[in-house]
């Protein structure tokens, strides 16, 4: 009966894992471009949808396998962020941040109305290959392969980010313009190149966390703003810019979430808005935010 | 910190206690709806409910320049609180709409002590939590709020003891705009008065204001509580008239819907629900009939193009119009002489 208990409560953690890293792989980007850029990119998580509609749309119609299908989903929702950035976000740029958050929330529907459009308004699932099918037997615990793979690739993101933000000359401009915007340009900086390719590459992870996560996510036109909640908590409890804030706070709330839900549910929730509240009421900065000017 | 609405407020563009024959305007036309369009009076009074919903908001955001995402928090509470109040107490509108009031009151009161300590960014995180927060309170505390059922079979009595609440929703247009009506004279006072000067100052210029020593945070307090409870007034409505209360009315989607509608009309002008919203409501209403995807699309691009091109909403733009028309009008003389 203990034992049983215990091997649940393992598969259930490892599902909180993998719900949170999927998480964290949305909201990364959206940590870094407001850090960086101080933009409040509410339409961030439409880019995720757009991933995991591109990663559909390929294995879908055009028929292409797994392991083709969402590096190019991933690639597509770059260029697609990185031609918007170019775009509408040079005059949400210019806005203060309640103008900011009407433009984003103006481009999701746009969003949503698109992917209506275009795919219809039921959910849609990715097809995964059959070499993720099944489940990893590991003593009384059995693991999804699939939860397994997702988990590996996020830590893999999650590790290259840490790598070149802490370890290359690329990650030492990054954070330079993070910490002062206008110092890294006088000093020679293409801050606007810069952020376009940050932008860019934020969306790339959104778009990843998008295709590779649709099983827990579903994939339906309201997604953009269905979880919009979730990641604005996990990216302003983390901390603006802060990848361990983002990562630490998308693995609390997955697991919460998660747990909560099979223990004691509705109150799951409950406790994690009441955290956020406390923690943002006494840290408006977040967990490793650097106070704002 | 830049704000949305500086610098597209000439001094003329400021509501003052000289009333002019267009202030008859709006209340001539929603009688006359009344009388014209007698068979979408449901409808009308929805409209009605979220004018005052939107002059509340125009009140934190407009006039004292408190960005929220959050504020649908304060029309779930009297809706809530006055569905309650219908159920266990008394069927009584009018006292439900003041119980609504002091509900929703002591919540924007607390919530603003705690949360007006933060701007910008953090602000609008934290009024948005505060919103989930308390969608999460009535979606547990089932005994009280009936969890993701909602309160329904909420009985209203007549009003005053004699009017009685009909089928075709005459009653409650009337109501709705007679409490409007109120509450805008109440805007009125409040936005002319000292302390509706002090806040819009401290909209501007909030350092200054705190350094000509105006206390801030309890002016954006007060400011917070009164907005919130003629919010709560209006979910009150909501739920004598609809006989619902259901946990959409907490949700982060009518906070975003009522921010949505206001700015479209013009914050900071007391005007701008008058405009934007029943031109949404008309315009979401015959387009939801057809395919409501094909409205976000349109609202969306509107809001792009309104934020960029006209900051100050409709009435703004109505307003450079007119300058414009009347400068093109006027130079050329001057050239002649």
């Amino acid at each position: 009966m203990f034992s049983r208990f215990v091997v649940s409560c393992i598969s259930l953690l490892f599902d909180g894992l993998a719900f949170g890293m999927v998480l964290f792989l949305i909201s990364i980007g959206m940590s870094i471009t407001m850090g960086v850029m101080r933009v409040v990119n509410l339409a961030h998580c439409g880019f995720a949808m757009i991933g995991g509609y591109l990663a559909f749309m390929l294995m879908t119609q055009a028929h292409l396998p797994f392991a083709a299908a969402v590096p190019l989903a991933v690639l597509g929702t770059m260029l697609l962020g990185a031609l918007l950035e170019r775009t509408v976000y040079a005059w949400i740029y210019a806005q203060s941040e309640l103008g900011q958050v009407l433009m984003t929330i103006g481009l999701t529907f746009v969003m949503i109305a698109t992917a209506n459009a275009m795919f219809g308004s039921t959910v849609q699932n990715i097809p995964v290959p059959a070499a993720l099918h099944g489940t990893y037997q590991l003593g009384a615990i059995s693991l999804p392969v699939y939860r397994l793979f997702l988990i590996a690739v996020s830590c893999v993101c999650a590790a290259g980010i840490w790598y070149v933000l802490e370890r290359t000359q690329v990650g030492a401009k990054l954070r330079a313009a993070v910490d002062n915007v206008r110092m890294a340009a006088c000093i020679g900086m293409n801050v606007k190149a810069f952020f376009g390719i940050t932008f860019a590459i934020g969306c790339g992870f959104a778009g990843l966390g998008g295709a590779l996560g649709a099983d827990m996510f579903p994939l339906e036109p309201y997604y953009a703003l269905n979880y919009l909640v979730l990641v604005l908590i996990v990216v302003s409890v983390g901390g603006l810019g802060s990848i361990k804030g983002t990562l630490i706070a998308a693995l609390t709330l997955g697991m919460i979430d998660t747990l909560g839900r099979y223990f004691v549910p509705g109150a799951g929730g409950l406790v994690i808005y009441l955290a956020t509240l406390v923690l943002l009421l006494l840290r408006p900065q977040g967990l490793y935010g650097k106070k704002m000017s | 910190m830049k704000s949305i609405i500086r610098n597209v407020l000439p001094a003329e563009a400021l509501p003052s206690y000289r009333l002019r024959l267009a202030d008859a305007l709006p209340w001539l036309v929603a009688l006359g709806a009344f009388f014209m369009f007698d068979t979408y009076m449901s409808l009308g009074a929805q409209i009605l409910i979220m004018v005052i919903f939107g002059i509340s908001l125009d009140l934190a955001l407009g006039f004292a320049g408190i960005n929220t995402l959050g504020h649908a928090a304060f029309f779930g509470v009297g809706a809530y609180a006055a569905g309650y109040y219908s159920l266990h107490v008394s069927a009584e509108p009018l006292s439900g709409l003041l119980v609504a009031a002091l509900a929703a009151g002591v919540i924007g009161l607390l919530s603003g002590w705690l949360l007006l300590r933060t701007s910008g960014l953090a602000l609008l995180m934290l009024t948005m939590v505060t919103t989930v927060v308390l969608h999460e309170v009535a979606n547990t505390w089932r005994d009280v709020t009936g969890g993701a059922d909602g309160l329904s079979g909420i009985e209203t009595s007549p009003l005053l003891g004699t009017f009685a609440f009909d089928l075709y929703g005459k009653t409650a247009y009337l109501y709705a705009l007679a409490v409007l009506f109120v509450v805008f004279i109440a805007m009125r006072v409040i936005v002319n008065s000292p302390f509706g000067l002090a806040i819009r100052g401290i909209r501007e210029n909030s350092k200054r204001m705190l350094l000509v020593g105006t206390p801030v945070h309890a002016k954006l307090i007060l400011a917070y509580t009164l907005s919130a409870a003629i919010a709560g007034i209006a979910g009150a409505l909501s739920a004598e008239i609809t006989r619902t209360v259901g946990l959409d009315l907490l949700s982060f989607q009518l906070s975003g819907n009522i921010l949505i509608m206001l700015i479209i009309g013009g914050v900071g002008r007391l005007y701008g629900a008058f405009i934007g919203i029943p031109l949404y409501m008309l315009l979401l209403d015959r387009a939801a009939a057809i395919d409501p995807f094909h409205w976000m699309f349109f609202v969306g691009i509107a809001l792009i193009l309104l934020v960029r091109f006209a900051p100050g909403g409709l009435l703004a733009l109505a307003q450079q119009l007119r300058q414009r028309l009347v400068l093109r009008l006027t130079t050329p003389v001057k050239e002649n002489k």
